[in-house]
This record gives structure tokens, sequence and C-alpha cells, in this order.
């Protein structure tokens, strides 16, 4: 990035202009997400910064709010985050399947109607949530399944499988063909193709469908508004709830558990990016 | 030499050309079975329930149950003159069964929506209904209440007797169908629905443009920077983007408060007062802030990907011909980043113009969307019928430009991450 010597002074005052302009839209961006992390070990119960946490007074910090969290008097947290989890397995399992399967047909070149077939499967992504959710509540009312763990993991399926579905065909996109038919003319039947060949080199994709699926199920709000009862609570519903009524720093302890396992997501799907675009060739 | 002999055939004896449709018409059917399970499992719980909200937009048929006599005899009524007795005689007896039932107080709401004043006057003939006496019964409702002898009320009984409206959508709109069956405004201190269709427009435009301007100088500054160092940058477009919607509207909602750290700032560089603070929050700027940082991922990314593929030779090229970096930038770079710029735009207007959560929890009553309106019908006033008209009407606008979308870059081309 450094600038050739024989620029001219008008470029350079730009140039560090044009960086100062990203330095500020990145701080914007990464920022606010650093503000929950420290404030969620104030010893006190407001959201602002205490006198004492400004001159990093070591008594102005403490663990209550995650002792809050864990071991809290009704403490909500418990039972949303073990359904969360629940749901969130299921549904990813389900979109998985189901994504995978449909991505294998729609990467056929021998498939009909592949426009029409791809732009339905894509559009839970498309549709607002709001409608969405009006629409899956309405169903699931009508089958008796609100209200249920049964209900909310379909209707995340519903939302997850168009992430599956993207990631997946875009690997089979530089997938070669001929490796299968090469599997086939040695004697091996289909599913051992799929098994032994077809599924390694497509696992990359697969598993950060996976990803967007879970996340995408772990952080939804707006259907389960509509769903849950008060056996199915969430981890969203509880901050949605803690947000709407009073925000309370246990909510940003819990927060700062979510940003810890963002990471840890994000580090993945950037771990099967790489290694995917090595499989298929794509050199940086 | 005949014909017959000159056709292919396969080992088999079977001409080649048709072994080779049988072949690929058993891969269409296999491509397409593999495709079935999902495309089935969401026809049935996803495409069938959003037609059902249009049906449910329209569906008035609950009145036309309770009142099949009235509607019937009605139907030779002009709506000029008060009714004859036997329209009279109907409506009693269909009244008696509903209040017998129950029924009768959701009614008196239905026909409140058509016209205030039923539910006060529907009461009072429940009352008095117990001691009618047979026949005669347009002179005994006439004297229970005045209501019942001005013709406009029962023109407005009349005009719920379809068993399809669409009256839903007229409201929408801020519409309604008036007494002379002209469609008209609402009085213009209950528009409240343009304003929150503007509204959403507005914010999802704005918050595009917003997005656009901040995500272009950071896409092309990660495009251009050796990977090393993009990598690392590109973290802080890849970390808001993993997490939580919750978590990020939760620190905004800390740093907009009105003794938060943005405004405590703008006290420590003198720009307002201590007890002077302004309102960041629960309005328009806090939706609009919020919203644009949690949306600026889904511009930086495509924009990124469109970026990466150009090569900076072309820039060079164009400076060592004699154009200026900034002529260079608008004739080269800036045209071959035009599907990027598409991508990202759309992408973030649909998004935008349905969003939902951070509306809701920055938004206050000035910063509240068309979506959270429909979420209030849902839960909150129960007109079911109404959130759906509403929904349908958003989800046309989304999908226009979802179409347009699909033509200018092709679903095929949404990448993620």
């Amino acid at each position: 990035m450094a600038l050739p010597k024989y620029t001219e002074t008008h470029y350079r005052i730009w140039h560090y202009i044009y960086l100062t302009i990203c330095a500020f839209v990145f701080l914007f961006l990464i920022a606010p997400l650093f503000v929950i992390f420290p404030l969620s070990f104030n010893a006190e119960e407001f959201l602002v910064f205490s006198d004492g946490m400004k001159r990093l007074d070591p008594d102005a910090f403490s663990l209550r709010w995650y002792h809050d969290m864990i071991y809290g008097t009704k403490n909500p947290w418990g039972l949303a985050a073990k359904n969360s989890f629940i749901i969130a397995i299921f549904a990813t399992l389900g979109s998985v399947l189901l994504g995978t399967l449909a991505a294998l047909g729609l990467s056929s070149r021998y498939m009909p109607y592949k426009g029409l077939i791809m732009a339905t499967l894509i559009s839970p992504m498309i549709v607002p949530l709001i409608i969405s959710g009006v629409a899956i509540f309405f169903f699931m009312a009508k089958v008796g399944l609100a209200a249920t763990h049964t209900g909310i993991i379909l209707a995340h399926i519903i939302l997850g499988t168009p992430f599956v579905v993207i990631t997946v065909t875009a690997t089979l996109s530089g997938f070669d063909h001929s490796v299968t038919r090469a599997a086939a003319s040695l004697g091996s039947n289909p599913i051992n193709t799929f098994m032994k060949i077809t599924l390694p080199l497509i696992l990359p994709g697969v598993i950060s469908g996976a990803l967007f699926a879970f996340v995408t199920s772990f952080d939804e709000v707006v259907v389960v508004l509509f769903l849950a009862g008060l056996d199915n609570t969430t981890i969203p519903i509880q901050m949605w709830t803690g947000l709407r009524e009073q925000l309370s720093p246990t909510i940003l302890a819990v927060a700062t558990c979510l940003i810890i396992m963002s990471t840890l997501v994000l580090v993945s799907a950037e771990f099967l990016r790489r290694r995917s675009e090595r499989l298929r060739g794509i050199k940086n | 030499m005949n014909n017959e002999t000159q056709k292919i055939l396969t080992t088999d004896g079977i001409p080649l050309e048709e072994s080779l449709k049988k072949a690929e018409k058993k891969n269409k059917i296999k491509a397409f079975l593999l495709v079935a399970p999902l495309l089935l499992f969401l026809i049935i719980t996803y495409i069938f329930p959003i037609g059902e909200m249009f049906f449910r937009s329209v569906d008035d048929s609950m009145i036309t149950k309770w009142l099949p006599k009235t509607f019937k005899t009605m139907e030779k009524w002009d709506g000029k003159e008060l009714p004859e007795e036997k329209v009279f005689e109907a409506f009693y007896q269909d009244y008696k069964i509903l209040v017998e039932e129950k029924e009768h107080g959701k009614l008196a709401t239905q026909l409140n929506y058509e016209k205030n004043g039923f539910k006060s006057i529907l009461k009072k003939l429940a009352r008095k209904m117990k001691k009618f006496e047979e026949g005669n019964y347009k002179e005994q409702i006439m004297a229970v209440h005045k209501r019942w002898t001005q013709v406009e009320y029962w023109r407005a009984i009349k005009r719920r007797a379809p068993a399809y409206t669409y009256s839903k959508y007229l409201k929408g709109i801020d519409m309604y169908e008036n007494e002379d069956g002209k469609i008209v405004q609402v009085p213009e201190d209950r528009r409240i629905h343009k304003i929150l269709w503007m509204r959403t427009l507005n914010i999802a435009l704005g918050v595009t443009i917003l997005c656009f301007f901040m995500a272009y100088p950071i896409a092309h500054l990660l495009a251009i920077l050796p990977m090393k160092y993009s990598n690392l940058l590109m973290i802080c477009v890849l970390l808001p983007f993993w997490t939580s919607l919750l978590v990020r509207t939760a620190s905004w909602m800390i740093l907009l408060q009105q003794q938060g750290i943005v405004n405590d700032f703008f006290v420590l560089t003198g720009l307002v007062t201590d007890d002077n603070r302004p309102e960041m929050m629960y309005n328009k700027t806090g939706t609009f802030i919020a919203m644009t940082q949690i949306l600026l991922p889904f511009m930086v990314l495509p924009l990124y990907s469109v970026m990466k593929t150009i090569s900076p030779s072309l820039m060079r090229a164009g400076k060592s011909l004699g154009a200026s970096p900034m002529i260079a930038f608008f004739k080269i770079y800036f045209p071959l980043t035009i599907p990027g710029i598409g991508a990202g735009c759309l992408l973030v207007f649909i998004l935008a113009i349905g969003y939902y959560i951070t509306p809701a929890l920055v938004g206050g009553a000035s910063g509240s969307l068309i979506s959270n309106q429909i979420a209030f019908h849902m839960k909150s006033t129960l007109d079911w019928s109404f959130a759906s008209a509403m929904g349908l009407m958003l989800l046309t606008g989304v999908l226009v430009v979802y179409w347009i979308y699909n033509k200018l870059v092709g679903i095929d081309n949404i990448k993620l991450g």
C-alpha cells in the first residue's frame, strides 16, 4: 500500500484521507461489539462505565453477572440455552440432509425448471422474516405444532435450507463429474460412490452450510416469537424480552458468551472456506 | 439401402436416438427425485401457508355465515330507502340465533369496523329483543334506537354481504369504501399507514445508500491490500456478520442511550452541553445508525468478491496512457464494480425493507416500520386478516426487487462469506 515516491502532494493527501475514512468505517463495524465485553464485568447495576471502571479500579469489576446468568434466582437462561441447542442441532441436521440432496439434484445438468425451483428453494431467505413468521405460524397452528419443539425445529429447517443449498451448489459448481463416472466404471454403486467420492469432496461446503443453518436457528427470534410457548423459550427470546423490559447486565454476560461463540464459528467457517478453495484448486 | 438400416442401433437393437432419450429422461427423474423432498416440504409448510395468507386477507365469510337470512332478503333491496319488513324479520331471526349462541359480541365488533355506533345499538337490541312480540319487527326494532331508523346503518350491513373483500388492502393504504361505494382516503389525522410505508421505504433507501458509501472504500481497501493484512481486516467485517443480531442491537442500545458512550463523547468534545444530550435512541436516528451497522457486511462482501477479480494492471494501464487517478477510477475501475454494487444494494434493500427486530428495540414510536405494524396486528389487535394483507403488500414489493435482482445478478450468484 506504500505510495510511490513520485506521487503528487494532493494525491498523497487524498490517500491519507481515504485511509482515515476506512479506519472509521472499520471502527464503526467492530467497536460496538467491544463495548459489551468490559461492561459485562461491571460491578454495578448500570449499563454505563462507572468512575471506578474508568480508573481501572479492580473493585469496580466483578463476575457477578456471570454468576447471575448461571445461578440466578429464576434463571431462565439454563432452560433457554438447552432449548436453543436442541432446536439448533435438529434444525441443522434437517437442513443439511434436505439441502444437500436438493443441491445434488440442482447441480445435475439434467435438472428441469432449474431457475424456478432454485428461486423457490431460496425464497425463505428473501421473504421478510415477519411474513415467514406469520405464514409458518398459521401452518403450525393448523396442524397443532405451535408451541412445540417440533414446530420450531421445522420452522428453522425452512429458514436454514437456503444456506445449505447455496453453499453446497457453490461447492458442486467446481466439481469434476468424471470422477463419479470413473467410480461407476470401476463397479461402484451410486451410494458407495457418493459416500466415498462425492461427499468427502463437497464436505467443506456441507459443513459451512451447516454452520450457517446452525447460526440462523440459534439466532432466530422473529419466527420463534410467534411459535414459542413458555416451555420453548430460547436464548434469543430471553434476550429479546430482556432488552424490551429492562436492560440488565446479565444480558451483557450472555451477549459476551455469544460473541465468543460467533468468533469460534467465524474461525471454523474461514478454515473451511480455505480448505474448500484448496481442494477445488482455487489459488489466492 | 432403405431407411431402416441407416439408423444407428445400439447393441440391444434399439435406435440410438431413442436409447439416449430414455437415458436422459431417467437422469431427469433422478435429479428431480433428489430435489423433491425439500421442494415438497417447502411447498407444504411454507409456500401454501403464504398462499393461505391471501385467502385470510380477503376472507369475509364470517359475517355472511352469521346473517344468512338477512343477506338473502337484502339481495332485492336497492339501498335507497329503509328495507322492507321481511329484511327486519330476517335480521331479527339471525340475530336471535347469534345471541343464543353468544356470538353477537363478535358481530358487533365486525360491524363496528364498518360503521361506528353499531356496538351500542346491537347491545341494546339484544336486551330489548327478549320482549319482542311476534310480527311487525320493523317497528319494534326501530323503536329500540333511532339509529335503526337510519338507512346508512342498513347499508353498512349490506356492504358486508359478499364473502370476499378487498377492504383490508384499502385499509393498508389508508383508503376505504365510503357509503356511496366510492374509494376515498381516510381523514387526514388517521392516515397512519401511508406514513409507515413512506418511512419504511425512506429508511430502507437511506440505509442502502449509507451502506454503499461506507462499504465501497473498505471493500476496495480489502481487495488491494496484501493477503496477510486484508485477512486481519476481514475479521472486522465477518465478526459482526456472524454475531447475533440481538447482541449487536444490544450494543447499540448501550452506546446510544442518553448517558451512553456516544453522548459522553459529544459532551467531552464540547459538541453539546451536559444537560442537553440529544436523544439518539427510540427514534428514527437510532434505527438508522443500528441498521446501517448491522447490514453493512451484506454490502461489503459482494463488493469485495467483485473487486477481488479486477486486475490492478487495468488501472496502471489507464494511468500510463495519461489518465489522472481520478479519471482512471471513474472510467475503468468503477464500471467494473457495478455488478457488485447491484448485488450489494439490492441485498441490503431487501433485508432493510422487512426489518423487524432492530426497529422494534431501538426505533420507538417514530422509528418503527411496516413489519412492526404487522407484528402489532398479529399479537395485539389480533386482526390477522389485516396483518396478512399488509404482509402480502410488503411481500409483493420485495418480490419485485428480488425479480430485478435475479435479472441483474442471477440468483445462482449469491455468495455467502
